[in-house]
């Protein structure tokens, strides 16, 4: 399916902020299988330095999962998840993300480029805390059919 | 408790200690709660099956999420994890009953004795076959 090439370097954010919640790090946590005491245990976290608990590495994706969510829903753009898979994702971690951080993410489809009948969309969200502090930097690779 | 394997200790070539994760349906259910990723894929067969999937799988970002416990566990610390990334290449079926296990292994790619990060190349197989590729974390030590 045909994707509008100038999709290419617009933006979409997540409405609202995020607040990290101690019991979804923990539930993800859990959900992974990501037993680390940071992950979990308060007293554990704040003897290693941190306000809170600390979310495992993928976390973040969560937090960055509205901005392209956002995109999804613009009429104008026109993509179904349903015709869409996930092909590669990365992180780069600034600073670890900490219950009761209040987090923003914005998304930039950085590239938008035709594949075998597809359409190849790169979108990075940056997630920063409310105060401008970056925290993740999580890329998509999505193959929309 | 969270003290970082030492950068001196680590040296191309290393072998980290293998890990598995055992996914059942339950486990899919409690990752789409956490994640607030509630594409049907991930819980129904019937919706598996009208995108033409042969049945329930995993989502992506739960295999790649418990694949991340290889290098946490062997670095000690999971916010020594700096970048992390991979292809998702062959979806991973999860039975109605029972469960599929992903088996973990991976080696240390590279040392950067300038800037104390090491890369960590992951294999990931699920009933054999290679499930996700071009696995990689780098982890900061000192």
């Amino acid at each position: 399916m045909t994707v509008d090439p100038t999709l290419a370097g617009r933006s979409y954010s997540a409405a609202g902020t995020y607040v990290v919640g101690r019991e979804a790090v923990r539930h993800f946590a859990d959900a992974v299988g990501a037993d680390h005491p940071l992950h979990h245990d308060v007293d554990a976290a704040r003897a290693a330095g941190f306000s809170d608990v600390v979310a495992p590495p993928t976390f973040a994706v969560v937090v960055a999962q509205p901005a392209t969510d956002a995109m999804m829903a613009d009429p104008e753009v026109g993509l179904e998840y349903s015709r869409i898979v996930h092909g590669e994702q990365t992180f780069a971690h600034h600073e670890p993300i900490v219950a009761g951080d209040e987090l923003e993410a914005r998304m930039t489809v950085a590239s938008v480029r035709a594949a075998a009948g597809a359409a190849m969309l790169t979108l990075v969200t940056q997630v920063t805390t409310v105060s401008g502090e970056p925290r993740s930097t999580v890329t998509a690779l999505l193959v929309h059919r | 408790m969270t003290a970082r394997r030492p950068l001196a200790s680590v040296a191309v070539g290393d072998v980290l200690p293998g890990v598995s994760f055992a996914i059942d349906r339950a486990g899919l259910v409690a990752y789409t709660a956490a994640s607030r990723d509630f594409n049907a894929i991930h819980y129904s067969d019937r919706v598996a099956a009208l995108v033409g999937l042969p049945g329930v799988i995993a989502h992506g970002m739960l295999t790649m999420g418990a694949a991340s416990r290889l290098v946490t566990d062997w670095v000690g610390d999971p916010t020594a994890v700096v970048a992390y990334s991979t292809r998702f290449t062959r979806p991973v079926l999860v039975p109605e009953v029972g469960e599929v296990v992903l088996e973990v292994t991976g080696s240390v790619r590279s040392v950067g004795p300038g800037t104390g990060h090491v890369v960590v190349d992951l294999v990931v197989t699920c009933d054999g076959a290679t499930v996700l590729t071009k696995t990689r974390a780098t982890v900061a030590l000192t």
